[in-house]
């Protein structure tokens, strides 16, 4: 069977790059390639992975100079055509900045750059993102941000949890969305969103960091192995 | 050619966490009459126009495109002569 192409949007200061690529490519074992923001084509990509990072040194506001990068017209129309799209930390900054995405992401409540590993609950498993959770689930994923505090105002709020459209949220070991377990003060105890159409996800942690014991858990793995089985129709067969 | 002078402010129904952080520091300091503190950020330019209608639409644009973010923020500017 014809594998699944993810490409992999490589910005000026961006840093996990190379943990998107090794993730897809050799722990999914898909195809990936790396392009560089200056392309204006995305070639034959179906999943457009925008990793995390300091693009552009998050000069002026996080992902609001990469935002305009040449690539990112080519992200914006393969998203309206209803491909998919995931964006990890900046790369959800970006997909914010781009209006992908509502909202924005605001200083971390604690001023602090939180690195730690955090508790997501699945609340929606029904997108192309998150088909192989099951709904409820608590995994364990590492933050790394000093920006990661999701603001929206409240009609919009209110609409995104309306529609379903947020789909990982911080909880406490009881899986409760508690002020403690909210690493950056996100309204909601937001971690993760999609779109309307639920084709573009962005999510503050990084599952590219979990998708193999050897990096001490696998609980990503699922984020990757979703838009697989959303592309190809093939469900995994790894246990 | 003019000089533009802007200022883009979180706007008032958002945190500032860290202009709390600045205004406790200077209460620690005895400022204790100093208040409402909130950080922003300034930005000037120069504006290569000669029609100062042209030169605030050039700003206006260049605010709601890149400079300010309206989900969060609001900005202002001042255009002095150059």
């Amino acid at each position: 069977m014809e594998k699944m192409k993810f490409g992999v949007v490589v910005f000026p200061g961006s840093n996990c790059d190379h943990d998107a690529y090794h993730a897809v490519k050799h722990v999914l074992g898909e195809q990936a390639e790396f392009l560089w923001h200056k392309e204006g084509h995305l070639g034959d990509v179906d999943v457009v992975i925008l990793p995390g990072g300091f693009s552009y040194g998050d000069y002026l506001r996080c992902g609001a100079i990469s935002r305009f990068s040449p690539i990112m017209k080519e992200v914006i129309r393969h998203a309206s055509e209803g491909r998919h799209v995931i964006g990890i930390c900046n790369g959800f900054q970006i997909l914010t900045e781009a209006g992908l995405l509502p909202g924005a992401l605001l200083r971390n409540h604690s001023l602090r750059f939180v690195c730690r590993s955090v508790r997501l609950r699945v609340e929606n498993n029904e997108t192309a993102f998150t088909s192989q959770f099951m709904a409820g689930q608590v995994l364990t994923v590492p933050v790394a941000h000093g920006e990661g505090n999701f603001y929206t105002d409240t009609e919009t709020l209110g609409e995104l949890e309306a529609r379903n459209q947020v789909v990982f949220r911080y909880v406490d070991v009881d899986g409760e969305p508690t002020d403690q377990a909210n690493p950056n003060g996100s309204l909601g105890n937001i971690a993760g969103i999609v779109n309307r159409h639920g084709n573009v996800l962005g999510m503050m942690p990084h599952p590219e960091r979990v998708v193999e014991q050897l990096l001490g858990g696998d609980d990503g793995l699922g984020v990757f192995t979703s838009l697989r089985d959303a592309i190809t129709g093939t469900v995994p067969t790894t246990s | 050619m003019y000089k533009a002078i802007i200022t883009v402010r979180l706007r008032p129904s958002i945190l500032d966490p860290e202009g709390k952080a600045i205004e406790q520091a200077l209460q620690s300091l005895d400022f204790s009459a100093l208040s409402g503190l909130r950080v922003g950020k300034y930005i000037e330019m120069n504006v290569e126009a000669t029609e100062r209608d042209v030169a605030e639409q050039m700003v206006d644009a260049a605010c709601g495109k890149l400079l300010a973010n309206p989900v969060m923020e609001d900005y202002s500017y001042e255009l002095h002569e150059a």
